[in-house]
This record gives structure tokens, sequence and C-alpha cells, in this order.
């Protein structure tokens, strides 16, 4: 078992940040690595990116919205429990350079991957601008730790409870026209990378996002998370999860990603009877 | 059935009894249900016991075929399994997963007039029998050397080097990826002609055994070859299969619906997805289902498919019947559950609807030209042959490749041309010293037998290199 050490609950109880022990996984990961994460025996295999890890405590970090059936049940582990099977590290180390001023944009839980790779550019010693956004005030998360690594951060919600009203693309629109910008790293739902991908195309500013396509072993066993980069086929579990933003064929993963929504609604309705009997 | 009745062949061959195929295509409980004892002690009384048994010679292992099966003629059932155990720590999933039809059986002197002893199902018969009486015949365990050995993967090939050199007193931990030990028996071959209950009682014998069994544990990622050294191992095997999915390389393959057989049937076999939602892993239930290839995986693949629901599961093969390479038994199989063959038709491209879900693929048809590089005859589209096929799932089964994670990780490890590890055929020694290679992830996808076989010598090698008095480094 791998045990869950720290339990916090974000966002409205929405959003969930697990610290669990893994010692060999801690003394191995870097920014942008994932794990797989199976709750206990009849559990699916959830890759999840890791928000931060630590070789002294030998523990890694993750923090996940709660969507699905599998994320319910990762929500039920409390301290002291923990997940039946974890593997990792797993997919590239992200790609961490010193270029000058970098924006890194954020969206929901995305902010969570993004945070490690913020750090890691910051401390390269980049300008780092951050763009982050949630629909709502409630559903923010990490904004005070990521004001901590950037020199400029700018928050949005789509509602418009707090900072800025409107999108991190609106934001993002805004810092293109003043500053010059080597490179732009995007983590959060696919249609805001894929917009995010957009504005900066015309740019021509490396733009880097980290893909989450379904997968099952995450070692290139089953090909299930082929993504298409660059109208070539590649596997985010090796290849990624980080690729080239004005590359990536952001359409077809969302149809992919789409692939077992049926099968979704019907767990979790299997799952609610189970709990309400 | 030969039209002669053979001199010595006076019983015929007894028959294993079989779900119907209309029951068994809708479950996914084992096909083969098992000899009596009445019925193995008449089979086994067919074997004419030959001094020189060609048989033994057909097996990688060297069971000594014709004692056990004195053995079960005899009715000592307990020391049948023993005999097998002295060279086979598998047998229940061998006397289910062999090709004995061209190993042991096709050299069986009776086959010659009539029908072979049906060996398999013997070996199938003995184990089960000792796992349903929970009698142990695993012989017993040589004092400790005080060696250490890692062995990574836990298939086949794998498991006979950990159950080999636990025997002869080294302590043997096993690394595997994936949550659960068993490698393709596990996650590969399906539930209806290998139950996993029956893998995992195996693994078990060796775990009571004192092999050590890490799970989750990707060699490569979450701990380098270099560190097992440094953690005290003394020599290292590397049993990590071919897993790494090949597809067709043709125009939609990434619509929803299309998926490798490694995805379909991991999904189906290790994930449980067909008790979904009982287990939490999905599966698309094709209506109509193509499954591209006509090895073993694409049976497995399209006899799934149909228990899956589907109400048609078709093969779509570019070449003809006769170039199948899937075990004749397994394509009689297929056959009686309705599966359809679509020979001499390749897929050109995959058709989609809107929301990007398969719907169909163009097909072309095919005729055989001159043989390849493999003795086959190369199969050439014939122009302007085009068609349409409709289908709503489509799992393609055409091969495997090495899997690159672990090789490429490894420093200075020899590959060949394909990616897979050169290791001596006769000790499976790597260009690294202290490290051994086998299965698969040597030969390309084999069989069952064939990784346990390179295991046995793998494990012989090491035993001879971790007692020689060699100096480790
Ligand atoms: C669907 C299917 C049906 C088949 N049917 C038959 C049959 O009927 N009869 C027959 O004889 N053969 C059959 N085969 C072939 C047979 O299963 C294989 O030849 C055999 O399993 C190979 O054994 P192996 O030990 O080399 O590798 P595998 O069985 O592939 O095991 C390798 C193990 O290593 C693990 N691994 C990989 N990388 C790492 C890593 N980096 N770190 C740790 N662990 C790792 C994998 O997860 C896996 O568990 C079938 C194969 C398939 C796919
Ligand atoms: S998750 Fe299976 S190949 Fe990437």
């Amino acid at each position: 078992m791998f045990e869950i050490v720290r339990r916090e609950e974000m966002a409205k109880g929405t959003v969930i940040l697990n610290e669990i022990e893994a010692p060999r996984i801690a003394r191995k990961a870097e920014p942008g690595q994932f794990v797989i994460l199976k709750a206990n025996e009849t559990g699916e295999r959830i890759p999840l990116t890791m928000a931060d890890t630590d070789p002294e405590r030998g523990t890694i970090t993750v923090i996940y919205m709660v969507v699905g059936r599998s994320t319910a049940l990762f929500r039920e582990l409390r301290v002291g429990e923990g997940y039946q099977d974890m593997i990792g590290p797993l997919g590239r180390s992200a790609h961490l350079e010193r270029v000058g001023t970098v924006v890194c944009v954020g969206g929901g839980t995305g902010v969570a991957v993004l945070y490690p790779i913020t750090r890691g550019l910051k401390q390269l010693g980049n300008r780092v601008i951050s763009i982050i956004g949630a629909r709502t005030k409630d559903l923010l998360i990490l904004d005070d730790e990521m004001k901590a690594i950037s020199d400029e951060l700018h928050v949005c919600t789509d509602d418009g409870s707090y900072g800025h009203h409107g999108f991190v693309t609106d934001v993002l629109k805004t810092v293109l026209e003043e500053e010059v910008v080597e490179l732009a790293v995007a983590v959060g739902p696919v249609l805001m990378m894929k917009f995010v991908s957009e504005i900066t195309r015309p740019y021509n500013i490396k733009t880097l996002v980290s893909l989450n396509p379904i997968m099952i072993d995450g070692t290139g066993m089953c090909g299930g998370c082929r993504v298409s980069v660059g109208g070539e086929n590649k596997f985010a579990c090796i290849d990624g999860p980080e690729f080239d933003g004005h590359k990536v064929d952001f359409d077809q993963l969302m149809q992919r990603l789409q692939a077992y929504r049926q099968e979704e609604i019907q767990s979790l309705e299997a799952h609610r009877c189970k709990l309400e009997p | 059935m030969a039209e002669k009745e053979p001199v010595k062949e006076k019983i015929p061959r007894v028959v294993m009894p079989e779900q119907r195929p209309d029951i068994r295509r809708r479950n996914f409980d084992e096909v083969p249900l098992g000899y009596t004892s009445e019925m193995a002690v008449e089979e086994a009384s067919r074997c004419l016991q030959c001094k020189r048994p060609p048989c033994v010679a057909g097996c990688p292992v060297d069971i000594d075929i014709p004692a056990f099966i004195g053995h079960i003629r005899a009715g000592d059932f307990d020391e049948a399994i023993k005999k097998i155990l002295e060279k086979n720590r598998l047998p229940a999933i061998c006397g289910r997963v062999c090709p004995q039809e061209t190993q042991c059986e096709i050299r069986c002197v009776l086959g010659k007039k009539g029908e072979p002893v049906a060996i398999g199902n013997l070996e199938r018969f003995a184990a089960d029998f000792a796992r349903i009486n929970g009698i142990e015949g695993a012989p017993p365990r040589q004092k400790p050397t005080g060696k250490r050995v890692a062995v990574v993967g836990s298939g086949p090939a794998g498991l006979t080097v950990a159950g080999d050199l636990i025997a002869k007193g080294h302590e043997v931990t096993v690394f595997e990826a994936f949550h659960k030990p068993g490698g393709v028996l596990v996650y590969g071959i399906p539930e209806f002609r290998l139950p996993k209950e029956i893998v995992f009682a195996e693994v078990a014998l060796l775990d009571k055994d004192g092999v050590d069994i890490e799970c989750n544990m990707v060699v490569g990622r979450t701990v380098t070859l270099d560190e097992l050294f440094d953690e005290g191992y003394d020599a290292i095997f590397l049993g990590v299969g071919a897993g790494l999915p090949r597809f067709m390389d043709i125009p939609g393959e990434n619509l929803v619906g299309i998926m490798s057989a490694n995805e379909y049937l991991t999904r189906a076999n290790l994930m449980k997805a067909y008790r979904f939602p009982e287990y939490d892993t999905p599966i698309p239930r094709g209506k109509n289902v193509a499954v591209l290839g006509a090895g073993n995986v694409a049976m497995d693949a399209a006899r799934t498919a149909i228990r899956l629901g589907a109400d048609e599961a078709r093969i779509v093969y570019r070449r003809s019947r006769q170039e199948m390479p899937a075990r004749a038994a397994e394509i009689h199989h297929a056959e009686e559950e309705g599966i359809e063959f679509l020979f001499l038709t390749n897929p050109k491209r995959f058709l989609g609807d809107d929301s990007g879900h398969v719907i169909g693929m163009e097909c072309l048809r095919m005729e055989l030209g001159e043989p390849d590089a493999s003795g086959r005859r190369r199969p050439v589209p014939i122009e302007g042959s085009e068609f349409e096929l409709g289908c709503d799932l489509v799992v393609v089964a055409v091969g495997s490749g090495a899997n690159p994670l672990l090789t490429n990780s490894i420093k200075d490890l020899v590959l060949n041309r394909w990616g897979y590890i050169e290791a001596d055929p006769e000790t499976g020694k790597t260009s690294l010293d202290g490290v051994w290679a086998g299965g698969d992830i040597v030969t390309g996808s084999a069989t069952v037998i064939l990784a346990m076989g390179a295991g046995r010598k793998a494990a012989d090698s090491m035993h001879e290199y971790l007692t020689g008095g060699r100096r480790l480094s």
C-alpha cells in the first residue's frame, strides 16, 4: 500500500491534495512527470502528474479534481489509508531552460501540474509571468504558491468573483502585446491549451503543453495514450506528457478523451447506488 | 481418425469435455472443462511408455513425459505432479496454453498412425488435481548460497528463472511493472483460455517457496539496473516481454474505437473490464467488431468481443486461411463460436463519423504473389478492388515489437536491429557482465514454453556464475 501522509481539501472540497509515501518514486521524480494510481482491487489505473515531490520525506504530492468514479473513490481515502498500487515516475520531465521571459498559463487543476514547472523555470533564472484561472473564486487553487514563485501573477475567474473577469487567454493576449516572451507553458483543460497555442502561434513563441490522454499501463505497452503531434503518432506516456502545443491535434485529443463518456456516467451511477442503497 | 485401426491404439484419444459453443460464446468461463480422474487414467493408459521417448525431445523444459503419464496411469497423481514439477513450475498454465501439437505430441509414436497421447491435457489434469487437493510437490530448496538475484518482468521467462534459482538456494526478487504478476498470462491471454486464478495460484507457490515478488516496479524508471547492482543484487535477469503494440499506420487510425490488441485485452483481462461496472475500467462493447490479424492474439481478441456482446466479430486477414499463424485449435474454437473470417482483405483507411468514432474501413482485396522472406506467399493488393466494411470497433492485432523503456535505460546493452536484446541462445548471457535475458524480449513474440525454456537456460548459467567463485563486480 502507498500510504497517504497528508490530505487537504481545496476549492470547496472539489479538489483534493494527497501527499503519498513513495520513497523510490520521490527520489527519481522530476517536474512534469506523472504517476499512475489505483485505489483498490477493482479500481481503474489513473494517471496524475505530480504537483510536488519531497525526496527527503520520501513522498510525492498529487492534486486532482473529483470528476468521476475513480476520483470520487480517491477522495474517500483518509490519512493513514492509501492506494493499493502506484507506479512512477513516468513520462519525460518538463523541458526546463533559461530563455528570458516565460509565461506560465494554468487553468483549473492544471495549476497543480504547472506549479513545479514554473518553480523550475524560476529557479533557472527566468522572468516568470504566471496567469492562472478558474471558473469562480472558490475553485482557484495554489494562487499563493504561484505568487511566491512568479515575478508577476495574474488571476482570472470566469465569473469575475476574483481577479480579472474573464479567461486566462484574454490576459495572455494583453501580456503578449506588452512583453517580449520567449517561452509559454500551458497546463489545463484541453480547450484552454488549444487556445493558448493558437494565441502564441502568430508570435512564434515556443509553447509547451502537458497532455492527459486516457492511459492504462503508462509504459508504452498499449498505445491507448497516442496523440497526433505534427502529424506523427506519439505515446504520451513515453514521449510526453509535454508536447509542442503548435503541433498537437487538440480536436482529436478531445474526441479521444470522450471515448468512455457513457461508461463514466454508468459507473458513477452504479457507485452511487452502492453508497446509498 | 485414421482409417485403419492402429495395432496398439485400442482406445481412442479421450476428448476433453468443453462448454458448448452457443453457451460459452456469451460467458468468460473456461472453455475446456478438464479430465475427470477416470478420463485421465484412460488417456494415460494409451501411452506406449517408449524406452527412448521422442516426445521429451520436443519439450523445451524436458519434462519426463512418459514417467508422469505412467504415474497417472497407476492412479498415483501425487507422484505425477512431482515428476512434472521437477522440470516445470507452471504446469497448469502450460497444460492449457502450450502448442503441444507442434512440440511433444507431434513426436508421439501413436501419432504416426492415429492420434497422439493428449500430453497437454494430462499435464493440465495433474496440475489441477494437485492444486485442488492441496498437494505440494516442488523439489526441496537447496541450502542458502547468500547470493541475490533480481528478475525483471514476471512473465513465464522471469517466473521460471525465479523458480529455478530459489530452488538452488539463491535469494530471488522479481520486479514487475504492472500491479499483478504473470506478464502476458495475466494481461493478454483471456480468462476463458487461462483463468487468472490459476496463474495466481502457480505464482503463489513461488511466493511460498520464498520468491519475493515486488509489483509496481518499473525497472528503468522506479529503479535502474545500476541501482539494483548497488543494492546488492549479484545477477540480473531481464524478461520484460515484447510489449510494444504495432499499428497499421494508415489514415484514421486514431479514431475512437480503434485500439491495439494489447489495450483491448489488458482492459478485459488485467483490469477485468468484462465485469464493468463492478470493476471500474471500461471497455468498448462493439456490436460489429473487426479484428486485424490472424494470430493467437487476434483469435483471443475476436473471442473476447463475442463474449462482450458483439453481434458480429470478424477476423480480417490479408493472406489466406493456410497462412494464418494462430494455432489450429484456437481457429477451430473461434469458428465454433461464430467468428467470421475475411481472408485476402486489408484495410486501406478507417472511416469515422463527426464525433471521431470509427464507423468502418475501406478495404482492398488481395491476392497471393511470390513467397516473401517468411516463406509465405506475399499478399498483393488488387487494383481498384476497394470496398467498405462497416464496424464500430477495430482491434489491431498485427504483432508487437520490443518496448524500449527498459533497454534504452541501460548503457552498453547490445540490442539487435529491431531493438530486441542480444543474448547467447545457450546461456541467455547479454553483452553486460552479470546480466541475462530471455523470452519475448530476446526472440520477439513467441510462446510461453519457449520463454520458459529460455528462462531455464539462463537460470542454469546464472547459477554457474553465482557459484563458480567468479569475482562479482
Ligand atoms: C493475447 C496473447 C495470447 C497468447 N497466447 C499464447 C498461447 O496460447 N500459447 C503460448 O505459448 N503463447 C501465447 N502467447 C505468447 C506468450 O504469452 C509470450 O510468448 C510469453 O508470455 C512471453 O513471456 P515473457 O516472460 O518473455 O514475457 P511477458 O509474458 O510479456 O512478461 C513480461 C513482463 O515484464 C513486465 N515488464 C515489462 N517491462 C518492465 C520493466 N521495465 N520493469 C518491470 N517489469 C517490466 C511486463 O509488465 C510483463 O509482466 C500469447 C500472447 C498474447 C499477447
Ligand atoms: S498508456 Fe499504454 S502506451 Fe501509453
